[in-house]
């Protein structure tokens, strides 16, 4: 097992570096400067700016000494914001996006999961009907709509919650429930039909005969089976959903880093784009090998290979 | 897992149930305290005078800094006193000396005439790379050596003649000098904070940082949370602390329009930053009394490429102009009580009479057009407008392309680009037609008439005039205040005759604000100093 994680971590590793290379040209590629501004800047102006920066240097020797910050923790300094570095960005905002992230992940997993298992064991009735329409009106309804319906229900007509900010426990409510519904609806539906799956073996149907209980061969001996395609789907989510929503940030002014990840391409800040794709892309590695190894513990027809 | 799922909602609703008391709005709390609590559009890029260019960072830089001259509470033109104490000049206005007053930094250094020479020379310094370094070329030698061409900023017009007098001498007669000295770029920084953080040329020098800046406004900075709140509390170092009657003001930065309005009717905000143009009918109806529109010194308008067929044609140019009626675009499409462009400089400067040379003529446009050779539109080439990406904009272009259409039988497109490849696009002459605005520096005509001379960086257009450039050059020397105003209504008639650029409309600031908010008056540029608002608590807001 050991030698697994570390060959997947020495291919992450190349991902992320491929990954890197390639975000590096596409940046620079892209029309438009961090410094283009709207008032004339003097051709002599922008020269010191770029040199600053060390945009007056060849292509090739940007990446090298970029790739060489980089590996020593250092992404480089804003490009836009004054006094900032990327590292010190994503050092403030990171933390609330886990914290926000994580809230909403666990309510995405406790509504989603037992509304799926429920549904595929009361199949074809109104337990089943009901939470599987609601989650189809979940994925369906996008975050930008039911933020500011969350919004108006509770912040302005019920004045029950804060509508925006990020300051007390409250200011989560609002923005984890309207990510992580979202989220819910997914796993309902994944755990719904992966259960299904199991629930139609013929081994299941063996059981039955034989006698075994059926809350036995629910919570025995599919559950673990019926998880799988949830749980795979659990990294992407646990990377998108930490790496911030944009929408939901928006929406709710919460000072994540998704609405950095915007910002940064707006702005073409450069060295911020770099270092929001790298963190990104080593979300979702690191994720996927966690799910990797979940996986072959509860699937036996997987191997550590 | 069912255990856990009730768990979960109990924590929930605990949180709900908790959060509701107290029943005191946020906005009347804050105003009891003396907190003006203001929407405040985008995080700040910095708070650095020098450096910062946009509009949410001046706000919040005016209340922790201030320059030689501070903005009047009600009038747009009068000086009010700041960091000077009082000021005169020479008879053609070409030389200022500034008496300093007793006044201190938040560090406790005494502020110096010799503060603002460094400052000066800071900003103007080639190596720093500032971006409204431009905006002191008025000072004699200052451009050149902006520019590097000289070297000895003892060269340039300013000197500290001893601890409280300051003289500037300027490359010529400016009376409207004291206006332009208002701009965030003339203000002062703290040399020892400065030197000690970086020095007077490095652009990231970490004095204007929460935990280093140093200021001498009415304000200091408290806390600073990224993408959430700066906030800026009275600062017991300023010269007139008697006067500041707010204790503390925390801007908020949020991009959003609607977050922003929610805040607002949630009673978090006494004073939003903008209002989403299709909700100000609503608000007008709903809520008279929160709804504030008033005048702000900028124009919204279209160049023409003139390098380019057949706006190389001034009567093609005209024709466009002439045909739109911009009436019905402020009134169908904007809907913040915006003004028909009549002319390129915006109402509202004192002593300088808006033209009134663009006027809606649909005849006159459909002749012109016809002795171009494109009667009813017949043959005219296809072309483009050009947008940044904003519905905004999408829909006035929108609105145009029908106006051209239904006047002139011509047929337009709209494409539109992202922001920075949009600003690449139009410096490069690489559009046909393109969305533009120009947001006033001072109060002043000059500040729009110098940006069409031939080779200006802002004129974008292609367009090049011998006679307007002599007349802006002429203006500089103006030695009356009468001939100077004549000179630039003769640039700007000039301009609207050749037509380079469709002027549209004149600009206002729509916000929603709070009825408790006092002592805030329509300024043409939003510059308000804060040291006069004050709260009426109880006044009832949002609702």
């Amino acid at each position: 097992m050991l030698k697994f994680i570390a060959l997947r971590l020495l291919q992450g590793m190349l991902v992320l570096l491929g990954i890197y290379a390639v975000t590096f040209v596409l940046v620079a590629a892209t029309p438009g400067s961090p410094f283009s501004s709207e008032r004339a800047i003097a051709p002599e102006i922008l020269a010191q700016i770029e040199a600053f920066y060390g945009y007056d240097k060849p292509l090739g020797e940007r990446f090298i000494t970029s790739l060489g910050n980089v590996l020593q923790g250092e992404f480089g300094p804003s490009a836009v914001y004054a006094n900032r570095t990327v590292t010190q960005i994503i050092a403030e905002s990171f933390p609330v996006s886990i914290k926000l992230g994580s809230i909403s992940l666990l309510l995405a997993l406790v509504l989603g999961v037992p509304a799926g298992i429920l549904a595929a064991v009361k199949r074809n009735t109104w337990l089943d009907y009901l939470p599987m329409s609601v989650s189809m009106a979940g994925i369906c309804l996008p975050t930008f709509v039911m933020g500011p319906l969350l919004a108006l229900v509770f912040g302005l007509i019920l004045k029950m919650l804060p509508v925006a900010g990020w300051y007390g426990p409250e200011y989560v409510v609002l923005p984890a429930t309207t990510l992580g519904l979202y989220y819910a609806a997914y796993f309902a539906r994944l755990t719904r039909g992966g259960m299904l799956e199991m629930l139609n073996q013929d081994w299941v149907r063996t059981a039955r005969a034989k006698g075994v209980p059926e809350h036995t061969i629910i919570w025995k001996h599919c559950l673990k089976g019926g998880l799988i395609p949830a749980i795979t789907f659990l990294g992407p989510a646990l990377a998108g959903i930490i790496s911030g929503s944009f929408v939901v940030e928006t929406i709710f002014q919460i000072p994540g880093l998704g609405q950095w990840f915007v910002r940064a391409a707006l702005n073409r800040d450069d060295f911020l784009v770099l270092g929001l794709t790298v963190l990104f892309a080593a979300m979702i590695v690191i994720m996927n090998l966690l799910v990797d190894i979940v996986q072959v513990a509860l699937n036996p027809r997987l191997k550590y290979d | 897992m069912r255990a856990f799922a009730r768990l979960f909602l109990v924590a929930i609703l605990g949180l709900t149930v908790t959060s509701c008391g107290g029943g005191i709005p946020e906005t009347e709390k804050a105003a009891q305290e003396g907190i003006l609590l203001m929407g405040n559009g985008s995080e700040p890029k910095g708070l650095d005078p020098h450096l910062v260019t946009g509009v949410p960072e001046s706000t919040i830089i005016r209340s922790l800094l201030e320059g030689l001259i501070a903005s009047h509470p009600t009038n747009d033109l009068e000086p009010a006193p700041g960091m000077a104490e009082s000021w005169e000049s020479n008879e053609d206005f070409s030389v200022w000396t500034f008496h300093l007053r007793d006044a201190q930094w938040s560090n406790g250094d005494p502020v110096l005439a010799s503060d603002f020479v460094y400052s000066w020379q800071r900003i103007l310094s080639p190596e720093l790379g500032a971006e409204y370094a431009p905006m002191l070329y008025l000072i004699e030698n200052a451009e050149q050596f902006n520019r590097g061409e000289i070297e000895d900023f003892s060269q340039v017009g300013v000197k500290a003649l001893d601890d409280k007098t300051l003289q500037v001498t300027l490359q010529g007669s400016t009376p409207h000098f004291l206006n332009v000295i208002k701009h965030t770029s003339y203000f002062p920084v703290n040399p020892r904070a400065v030197e000690e953080n970086g020095g007077m040329l490095d652009r990231q020098s970490g004095w204007s940082t929460f935990e280093n800046y140093v200021g001498n406004g009415a304000f200091q900075l408290k806390e600073w949370v990224t993408n959430q709140v700066i906030e800026v509390e009275r600062s017991p170092t300023y010269w007139d602390a008697e006067t500041v009657r707010l204790n503390g003001i925390r801007f908020y930065p949020i991009d959003n329009a609607n977050t922003e309005e929610t805040m607002f009717r949630n009673d978090r905000l006494h004073m939003t930053n903008t209002v989403n143009p299709d909700k100000i009918p609503f608000f007008q109806e709903e809520m008279p009394e929160e709804m504030s529109i008033t005048p702000y010194l900028g124009v919204y308008f279209y160049r023409l490429n003139v390098t380019r067929e057949p706006f190389t044609d001034v009567r093609v140019r005209r024709a466009l102009a002439l045909a739109l009626d911009k009436q019905t675009i402020v009134e169908r499409v904007t809907k913040g009580g915006q003004a028909p462009a009549t002319g390129f400089v915006p109402a509202g400067i004192p002593g300088y009479e808006p033209s009134t040379a663009v006027q809606y003529d649909p005849d006159e446009a459909r002749r012109l057009l016809a002795e171009a050779g494109y009667a009813g539109g017949e043959g005219f080439p296809r072309t483009e407008i050009m947008i940044n990406t904003s519905e905004a904009h999408r829909k006035i272009a929108e609105a145009i392309q029908a106006l051209w259409r239904e006047e002139l039988g011509i047929d337009v497109g709209i494409y539109n680009q992202e922001w920075k490849v949009y600003l690449d696009s139009q410096s490069n002459l690489d559009y046909d037609i393109s969305r533009s605005a120009w947001i006033g520096d001072f109060v002043y005509p000059s500040t729009f008439t110098d940006m069409f001379t031939t080779g200006n960086g802002n004129n974008d257009t292609g367009w090049s005039n011998t006679r307007y450039d002599a007349l802006v050059a002429q203006s500089w020397v103006a030695e009356t205040e009468e001939e100077r105003m004549e000179l630039f209504h003769e640039a700007e008639d000039l301009l609207l005759e050749e037509m380079p650029i469709i002027p549209i409309y004149w600009y206002t600031r729509v916000k929603l604000m709070s009825p408790m908010v006092q002592e805030w008056h329509p300024k043409l540029l939003d510059a308000h100093p804060y040291k006069y608002v004050w709260l009426q608590p109880n006044g009832d807001a949002g609702e």
